[in-house]
C-alpha cells in the first residue's frame, strides 16, 4: 500500500502540472473577459512543437521555449479573430482546437513515436528518500518547480499589481476600464497570448517531461478538463492548484490501479476524469457561488461606441 | 470669478463640433468653453446632446469636424486616456464603477498608469484626503456594488479628484440625491471650483443654475443656443425658454422654473385597502440595508411617499414587494392576496407595476429594441398573439404600439427598432414609464415607483407626475419611494420616512420640507 501511495504521489505532478498550467492560462484570459475554448488546441501545439524541436535541436529546454511560442502563436490567431475582429469567442475557440489538431497532425507525423531525453530531474539524494512525500517534493524535474512558482506569481500578480487590477477591471466592466484609460483590447490580447503560452507550456510538459515522446492526440481532453477547472477554481489561480491536484490525482491513479490488477474495464476507468469533471461542475453550479466569481463581461465583445 | 487672473486662453474651448449616430445628427456645430475656477452649468432637455458633447470632451466619442483646444492649443485627444492625461475627469450619468471592486480599487484603477504595484492603501488615503478637502467621505474598504446610488456617486467624484483633474464634469449629479445630500454636494462643488479646477455641471434643475453656477451653456436639439453666458444675465424664464424653444410661452417657461415645487395635489378620497405590509423583514446583510419591521397600509387612490436618504432600505422594500427579494418575516398582501410565495409574473398579473431606481439593471434590456422592451412584460398576456397561432408573436402590433408609446411619451431619439441602450438617460426612463403606466386605469392596481423622475427634464418630470396622478385617479395605488423631498411633497398624500431599514415617522400631505428633513436626520 505504501509503495502504491508513494508511487502515486511521486507521479502526481506529471499529471497535475499540465492541467494547472493550462487552467491558470485560461484564468488569465477569462479574467480579462475572453472566453477561451482553445486550450486543447494550444496544448496540442505545445506538445507537438516541444517534441519536434527537442528532437531536431537536441536540447529539451529549446523545445520548451518553442512550445511556449507555438501555443502563443495559435492564441495570437484567436486573439486577432476575437479581440480585433470581435468574432464569436466560442466558435473561434472551437475552430482553434480543430486548427491545432490539424497542424500538429501534419507537421508532427514524421516525428511520431520517436523518443528523446527530457528535462533533468532533481536528485538531492537522501531527502528524496523521505517516506511517502520524498519523491513528490524532491524528485521532480525543474519545470514542475518553476511552473508552480509561476502560478503563485500570477496569483499574486492578479491581486496585487496594477496590471492585475486593470486586467480584472477589463473582464468585469470593460466600459469602465476604458474610461479609466485602460486599453481594453491590448489587455485582452495580452491575456489571450499569455493563455496560449501557458497552454503551450502545459503541452510541452506532456511530451517533454511526462512521456519523452510525441503521440498524436496525446493531450486527450486535458484542455477541456482545464476549462472546467477554471470554474472549479472560481477564477482564482491558487484554488486551481487544489483542483489540479484532485483531477491530476484521479488521472495518476488510473494506470496504477490497473497495474495492481483492478478488475475494471479500461475504457470505463478512463472516463473517470470526465465523470469527475461533470460532477465538479454540477457541484459548482449547485453551490451557487459560480456567479459570484465569474467575470461579469466574460464572453462579450466590447465595442466602445456602444452606449453603456 | 475664481482664481483666474487676466483672462488668457480658456482652459478648454470647443467650437463647431458635430456628431451623428446612424445618420442622425445629435450634435450640430456646438460651442463650449471653460475657465479656471468656474462652475459651468450645462442645461438642456432630455436628448438635447449634453452627454454626447461631454463624451466628446472626454474622448469617448470622436467629434466630426470643429475645433477642440486645451489651453489655447489643439487638444489632440484621441481617446479617454488622452483626456485623462489632459486632466479631464467625468462622473457619468450611468456610473462607471467596477461593482466588485472596493472603493480603493476603483480609485486605483482610475489613477493613472504609473507603478507596477497596486497600492490600494495609498489610493484609499488619496481619495479620503481629496474627499475631506471638499467635505465628501466614503469608506475606502467598502465594496462598490453594495453602496447606495448616492454613495457610488461620491466614489465617482473622489475618483476624479484623486486623479488630480483640472476639469471635473458631472453629468446630472443631483438627480440621484435628496435635498440635503444635494445641498452638501453643491457646497462640495463650490469648494472643488475654489481649488482652481473648472467644474461642468449638467442639470435639469433651473434653481441649481441660478444659485450655484457662474456661467451657463444651453443646448437644444444638438445646438448650443447659448454658450457660456454669465448666469446673472438670464432669468429663470429666459433659461426655460432657451431650453425648450421659442414656441414655449413665457408662462410655460416660468412654470418650468418652479415645477419641482408644484402645489400639493388633492386626490380622490382613498378607497379600499390595496397593499398591506405588516412586520416585514427582507434583505440586508453583506453591507446592504434591508427592511426591518416595516408596516403600513396603502389604499386605492392614494400615493404613499417614502422619503429618506438613499441606501436606507428603500431598495429592499421595493424588491420585496416586486418579488425580487424573499420575504424573511411578516406579511405582504395585495388586494387580499398573500404575496409571499408569488412569482414576479403572478404579482404583475395582480396589477403590480414597477419603476425601479436603476432602469437598466432591472427593468429595461439595453440590447433589445424599443418595441421588444415595451412588449417584454405584456407578451405573456397573449396580447401580441399572431393570427397564425397563439405561440407566435405579431410583430406588427408590437411595432404599432411602440410607435404610439413613443409618440404619447415623447421619447426623443427612439424608433421601434432602435436598441434601448442608445436612448439618452431621460428618454430611457420615459420608455420604461411608457411600458409600466400605459394601461392606466385598467390593469394597474399598484405602482411601485422608485425615483421615477431621476434624470428627467422639467417637462418630462411634469409629464411623469401627471401620469402617476392619472393612474391613481383611475383607482391605482402608488408607493412612491424617492430621495427627492420636493417630489414626495408634490405627489404624496401621506409621507413615511425611512431610516436604517425602519419607518421612523409618518407625516400628512403638506408637511414642510424641513419637517421631513428633521425626521430623515433623526431630529424629530
Ligand atoms: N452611441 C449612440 N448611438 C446612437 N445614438 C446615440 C448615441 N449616443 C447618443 N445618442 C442619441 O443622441 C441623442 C442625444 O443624447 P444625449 O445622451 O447626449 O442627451 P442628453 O442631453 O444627455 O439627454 P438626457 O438629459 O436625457 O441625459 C439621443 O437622441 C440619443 O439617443
Ligand atoms: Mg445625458
Amino acid at each position: 500500500m505504501e509503495l502504491f501511495l508513494t508511487g502515486w504521489l511521486t507521479s502526481l505532478p506529471a499529471f497535475a502540472m499540465p492541467l494547472l498550467l493550462a487552467a491558470v492560462g485560461l484564468i488569465l484570459s477569462e479574467r480579462a473577459g475572453v472566453l477561451n475554448m482553445g486550450a486543447e488546441g494550444y496544448m496540442a501545439m505545445g506538445a507537438m512543437t516541444g517534441a519536434v524541436v527537442t528532437l531536431t535541436a537536441g536540447n529539451p529546454w529549446i523545445g520548451v521555449g518553442a512550445a511556449i511560442l507555438a501555443g502563443a502563436a495559435l492564441a495570437g490567431l484567436f486573439a486577432i479573430a476575437t479581440v480585433v475582429f470581435r468574432a464569436d469567442q466560442i466558435l473561434a475557440g472551437l475552430a482553434t482546437v480543430a486548427l491545432g489538431g490539424g497542424i500538429t497532425a501534419v507537421i508532427g507525423r514524421p516525428y511520431l513515436h520517436k523518443t528523446f531525453t527530457g528535462l533533468p530531474r532533481l536528485d538531492p539524494g537522501a531527502l528524496a528518500d523521505l517516506p511517502l512525500v520524498g519523491g513528490l517534493l524532491f524528485r521532480q524535474d525543474l519545470l514542475a518547480y518553476l511552473g508552480l512558482a509561476l502560478v503563485l506569481l500570477l496569483w499574486w500578480g492578479l491581486r496585487a499589481t496594477r496590471t492585475g487590477l486593470k486586467l480584472r477591471a477589463v473582464g468585469e466592466d470593460p466600459a469602465t476600464a476604458d474610461v479609466a484609460g485602460v486599453d481594453v483590447q491590448l489587455y485582452q490580447a495580452g491575456a489571450v497570448l499569455a493563455c496560449g503560452a501557458l497552454c503551450g507550456l502545459a503541452g510541452a510538459y506532456l511530451s517533454i517531461v511526462s512521456s519523452n515522446v510525441w503521440v498524436e492526440g496525446m493531450v486527450n481532453g486535458r484542455g477541456w478538463i482545464a476549462l472546467a477547472l477554471v470554474i472549479f477554481a472560481r477564477w482564482n489561480p491558487a484554488r486551481a492548484i487544489l483542483g489540479a491536484v484532485i483531477f491530476g490525482g484521479a488521472d495518476a491513479a488510473l494506470p496504477r490501479l490497473l497495474a495492481l490488477g483492478a478488475q475494471v474495464p479500461t475504457y470505463l476507468l478512463s472516463t473517470l476524469p470526465y465523470l469527475l469533471t461533470i460532477l465538479v461542475l454540477v457541484l459548482a453550479a449547485l453551490g451557487g457561488r459560480r456567479k459570484d466569481a465569474e467575470p461579469r463581461s466574460l464572453g462579450l465583445a466590447y465595442i466602445r461606441q456602444d452606449r453603456r | 470669478m475664481g482664481t483666474a487672473g487676466p483672462q488668457t486662453a480658456p482652459l478648454l474651448a470647443l467650437s463647431g463640433v458635430s456628431r451623428s449616430f446612424d445618420g442622425v445628427r445629435v450634435l450640430d456645430r456646438a460651442a463650449f468653453d471653460l475657465k479656471r475656477g468656474e462652475i459651468h452649468a450645462l442645461l438642456g432637455e432630455n436628448g438635447a446632446g449634453k452627454s454626447t458633447l461631454m463624451n466628446i470632451v472626454t474622448g469617448v466619442y470622436a467629434p466630426e469636424g470643429g475645433r477642440y483646444l486645451i489651453d489655447g492649443a489643439p487638444a489632440g485627444i484621441r481617446g479617454p486616456k488622452d483626456a485623462l492625461k489632459a486632466g479631464i475627469g467625468m462622473v457619468h450619468q450611468h456610473f462607471r464603477l467596477v461593482d466588485r471592486f472596493t472603493v480603493a480599487e476603483n480609485v486605483l484603477l482610475a489613477s493613472g498608469q504609473l507603478g507596477l504595484f497596486a497600492n490600494a492603501g495609498e489610493a484609499a488615503r488619496a481619495a479620503m484626503e481629496a474627499g475631506k478637502a471638499v467635505g465628501l467621505a466614503v469608506d475606502p474598504a467598502a465594496i462598490v456594488g453594495e453602496l447606495s446610488v448616492a454613495e457610488r456617486q461620491r466614489v465617482e467624484i473622489l475618483k476624479v479628484l484623486a486623479l488630480g483633474a483640472r476639469i471635473v464634469i458631472l453629468d446630472e449629479p443631483t438627480a440621484v440625491l435628496t435635498d440635503q445630500e444635494a445641498g452638501a454636494l453643491l457646497l462640495a462643488i463650490r469648494k472643488i471650483a475654489a481649488q482652481g479646477r473648472a467644474v461642468v455641471m449638467i442639470t435639469h434643475k433651473l434653481r441649481e443654475v441660478a444659485g450655484h453656477s457662474d456661467r451657463v451653456t444651453i443646448m437644444r436639439a444638438g445646438r448650443t443656443v447659448i454658450s457660456g453666458a454669465p448666469v446673472g444675465t438670464l432669468s429663470a424664464g429666459d433659461l426655460g425658454r432657451l431650453m425648450m424653444g421659442e414656441e414655449t410661452s413665457p408662462a410655460e417657461a416660468a412654470e418650468a422654473g418652479v415645477i419641482e415645487a408644484a402645489a400639493p395635489i388633492t386626490i380622490a378620497k382613498p378607497g379600499e385597502e390595496r397593499l398591506i405590509v405588516s412586520a416585514l423583514y427582507a434583505g440586508g446583510g453583506q453591507g446592504s440595508v434591508g427592511v426591518s419591521d416595516v408596516g403600513f397600509t396603502l389604499k386605492a387612490g392614494e400615493i404613499l411617499g417614502v422619503a429618506g436618504v438613499g441606501g436606507n432600505g428603500q431598495q429592499a422594500l421595493a424588491e420585496a414587494i416586486v418579488g425580487l427579494l424573499p420575504v424573511a418575516g411578516g406579511h405582504l398582501t395585495l388586494d387580499g392576496w398573500e404575496l409571499g410565495e408569488f412569482s414576479v409574473a403572478r404579482r404583475r398579473d395582480l396589477g403590480l407595476r414597477v419603476v425601479p431606481s436603476d432602469r437598466f439593471a432591472s427593468a429595461l434590456i439595453g440590447e433589445l429594441s424599443v418595441a421588444d422592451n415595451l412588449a417584454l412584460t405584456r407578451v405573456r398576456t397573449g396580447r401580441y398573439r399572431s393570427r397564425l397561432g397563439s405561440w407566435l408573436v405579431g410583430r406588427r402590433r408590437m411595432k404599432r404600439e411602440a410607435e404610439q408609446a413613443i409618440e404619447a411619451f415623447a421619447i426623443a431619439g427612439a424608433t421601434p427598432a432602435r436598441r434601448a441602450r442608445l436612448l439618452s438617460g431621460g428618454n430611457a426612463q420615459k420608455l420604461l414609464l411608457a411600458r409600466e403606466l400605459e394601461e392606466s386605469g385598467s390593469g394597474v392596481k399598484l405602482l411601485v415607483a422608485h425615483s421615477p423622475t431621476r434624470g428627467l427634464d422639467v417637462k418630462a418630470c411634469a409629464f411623469v407626475h401627471a401620469a402617476i396622478r392619472k393612474a391613481v385617479a383611475g383607482g391605482a395605488a402608488c408607493l412612491l419611494i424617492s430621495e427627492d423631498v420636493e417630489e414626495v411633497r408634490a405627489l404624496a398624500s401621506r409621507i413615511l420616512v425611512m431610516s436604517a431599514g425602519r419607518m421612523v415617522g409618518e407625516l400628512p400631505a403638506g408637511a414642510s420640507a424641513s419637517q421631513i428633513g428633521a425626521l430623515i436626520l433623526g431630529q424629530a
